[in-house]
């Protein structure tokens, strides 16, 4: 059994975000990290090869060059070999040529399983996961919070209303979790040491079969403008009180809203 | 000896600042309340592979550059002085093996130390030899093919969870501590073995402190450390090493210091305006900066001395330790007077690291000790002959 996980290399969570003239997201002023959603998709992979269910978790990533650094620190964490695919062509890349890339590149590595985390924390589509197994014509298992593979088989549990459905479907497929598959772990320093020696390769278009005319540009949508959020919601400061007089107004206020 | 950092020291010291921030940093104050030793936070540095740095990777260990050693505990003594002194000591007590150990000891206890299975800890010190180790007291006689050991040792680091120490003892009373001390790796699941009694101290205070007592402990000659009469030496290799461990440590207190003292002062407003903003506070912020930047930078240097083990090592360590240890105790102290009425107060960390930055001018030698120390190497430099 093979997982390849796709991963983004995304802006840090705390880093100050600014678009470029072109609209697209200024990433070179910018400390990056992998996109937190798929360190959850990295979790549950190699939960599965601790407990011997798969043998082989492979990474996946298209971006630029620096992406590279994304992908050793997924594999510091622990499985196998990794994937790059960056191409000049695809600057500005929108949900759909992404899905394209990744599905041809999945084509060449033909895993049991795609692992993605529910959405990237940057463009916030949620729509790859979907539209890679609509292109490789394989079941989806979405918003899986946590993933069992067996006989040929995955299975997802999943978070709705009333409860968890459990929700089954055979390989190859497409899976994408949530936050609810367990803490990411750290890399350990053994796991970093070993990560340099593991094998990284990096693709162009071309040899996952592309071209650039097939990718119209690298994109079939257009951002046409972004601007910071206008005002700030109105802000309420505690300040200089004890904590239990604190705890009491932020109650009272959660209250009054009938948010408690 | 390159002067700017690698590549691999700058990513150890983010991964290493990542795990600290997140799951030391929140530990810290409840580890100093209840004085207990954050058996969590072990097997963390254990499961992260980090209480092996100092060991060959033949035995388990990572092998680490000096420099990256000093990030290492830099960083965890950033978060927390007490969890930095689980990989310092892992070193302190392993150190003894690494210099004189012979193949078969570093097979034995490498690798169970390298994974944190074991803790170890170093029993020089007696309660009437710390600075004047060669008054020290406690013997070992040989019975066949063992020793007896018989004393006590005071202030062990470690001393009451440790399962192996590495333990200095007379085989040879007559030719005193100098020449007649041995060095030997025991197992405190020895019969005889106690360690009676735990110090209350004021800092580093979920860091077991241990009064030993050795009676009758039986340690076969096989774990005897070189040759009889060689502990001495051994101890001063050790020490030359070992108190690098120490100056990061300082160097991480102080930084955790100053960040806590620029984040308060960015916060709190008087007289209408953020305390920051005065120049009295911004002046008082440059000074830690820069002498926290300037003890950093003599650590590194001479630890990357101490990886070529250079012949006047003691001049840089011991320099290192003062300079970070004194630096350590005044940028906390005035990491206190940033923060005022507030520094004072355990709700805030700046007080625990200034009591936990006290001892960094005490141990693995006094700074008076490392003085001496630099002295020494000085006038040998300048030709100056010793004191008849």
């Amino acid at each position: 059994m093979k997982i390849v996980v796709c991963i983004k290399q995304v802006p840090a969570t705390t880093a100050d975000k600014r678009y470029e003239a072109d609209l697209t997201l200024d990433r070179a002023s910018v400390d990056t990290v992998i996109n937190p959603l798929d360190e959850y998709a990295i979790e549950q992979a190699l939960r599965l090869l601790d407990d011997g269910n798969v043998d082989q978790v492979v990474y996946l990533s298209m971006g630029p060059e620096p992406a590279g650094e994304a992908l050793r620190r997924a594999l510091a964490m622990g499985g196998d070999e990794a994937y790059l695919v960056t191409d000049g062509a695809l600057s500005g890349a929108d949900e759909w040529a992404t899905a394209r890339v990744l599905a041809s590149a999945l084509d060449r590595l033909s895993p049991d399983v795609a692992l993605m985390g529910m959405a990237s924390d940057d463009a916030k589509g949620s729509l790859v996961p979907g539209a890679v197994a609509a292109m490789r014509n394989v079941p989806l298992l979405s918003y899986g919070a946590e993933v069992w593979l067996q006989d040929g088989k995955a299975k997802i549990r999943r978070l709705n209303a009333a409860g968890y459905d459990i929700i089954e479907a055979p390989t190859p497929l497409v899976v994408s979790v949530t936050d609810q598959v367990g803490e990411p772990r750290y890399a350990s320093l053994k796991g970093i040491m070993a990560a340099k020696r593991k094998p990284l390769e990096t693709w162009t278009l071309s040899d996952i079969g592309l071209s650039a005319d097939e990718l119209h540009g690298a994109a079939l949508t257009r951002m046409t403008s972004a601007e910071p959020p206008r005002t700030k919601p109105p802000t309420e400061r505690i300040d200089n009180v004890a904590p239990d007089e604190a705890a009491t107004r932020i109650a009272d206020w959660l209250a009054a809203r009938k948010l408690i | 000896m390159t002067y700017r950092l690698t590549r691999d020291q700058d990513e150890l010291r983010a991964v290493v600042r990542e795990l600290a921030d997140e799951r030391i940093a929140p530990r810290a104050a409840e580890i100093d309340a209840t004085s207990e030793f954050p058996w969590d936070l072990k097997e963390l540095l254990a499961q992260q592979d980090l209480l092996g740095t100092c060991l060959p990777e033949a035995y388990g260990g990572t092998n680490l550059d000096g420099v990256s050693q000093a990030i290492l505990v830099e960083e965890i003594a950033r978060a927390d002085a007490t969890t930095s002194l689980i990989p310092i000591v892992q070193k302190l007590g392993a150190l003894p093996i690494i210099i004189a150990g012979n193949d078969d000891q570093k097979q034995r206890y490498f690798p169970r130390l390298a994974s944190g299975e074991w803790l170890t800890a170093f029993a020089l010190t007696e309660a009437a030899a710390g600075s004047d180790v060669a008054s020290n007291r406690m013997k070992a006689t040989r019975d066949g093919d063992d020793y007896l050991l018989n004393g006590s040792k005071r202030f062990i680091t470690h001393g009451s969870i440790a399962k192996v120490i590495t333990a200095f003892a007379l085989t040879n009373a007559d030719a005193g501590g100098r020449k007649g001390m041995s060095a030997f790796i025991v197992e405190t699941d020895t019969p005889g073995f106690n360690a009676p009694r735990i110090e209350h101290k004021m800092g580093i205070r979920g860091s077991p402190t241990a009064e030993l007592t050795f009676d009758d402990v039986r340690v076969p000659a096989q774990n005897r450390l070189g040759e009889e009469g060689d502990g001495f030496k051994i101890a001063m290799a050790t020490l030359d090493h070992s108190r690098l461990g120490v100056a990061a440590q300082a160097v991480g207190i102080a930084q955790g210091a100053l960040d806590a003292a620029v984040h308060y002062a960015a916060d709190r407003k008087q007289f209408g305006q953020r305390v920051v903003d005065f120049e009295a506070i911004q002046f008082m912020l440059a000074d830690m900066a820069s002498q926290t930047e300037a003890a950093r930078q003599l650590v590194y240097a001479a630890a990357a001395r101490a990886d070529d083990n250079v012949p006047d090592l003691p001049y840089w360590t011991s320099a290192a330790k003062l300079i970070a240890g004194d630096t350590a105790m005044k940028v906390t102290t005035d990491a206190v007077q940033v923060l005022g009425g507030y520094g004072y107060i355990t709700e805030y960390p700046v007080e625990r690291m200034m009591r936990d930055a006290k001892i960094t001018q005490l141990y693995e030698g006094t700074q008076q000790i490392q003085r001496l120390l630099v002295a020494r190497q000085l006038l040998a430099r300048s030709g100056v002959p010793a004191r008849p």
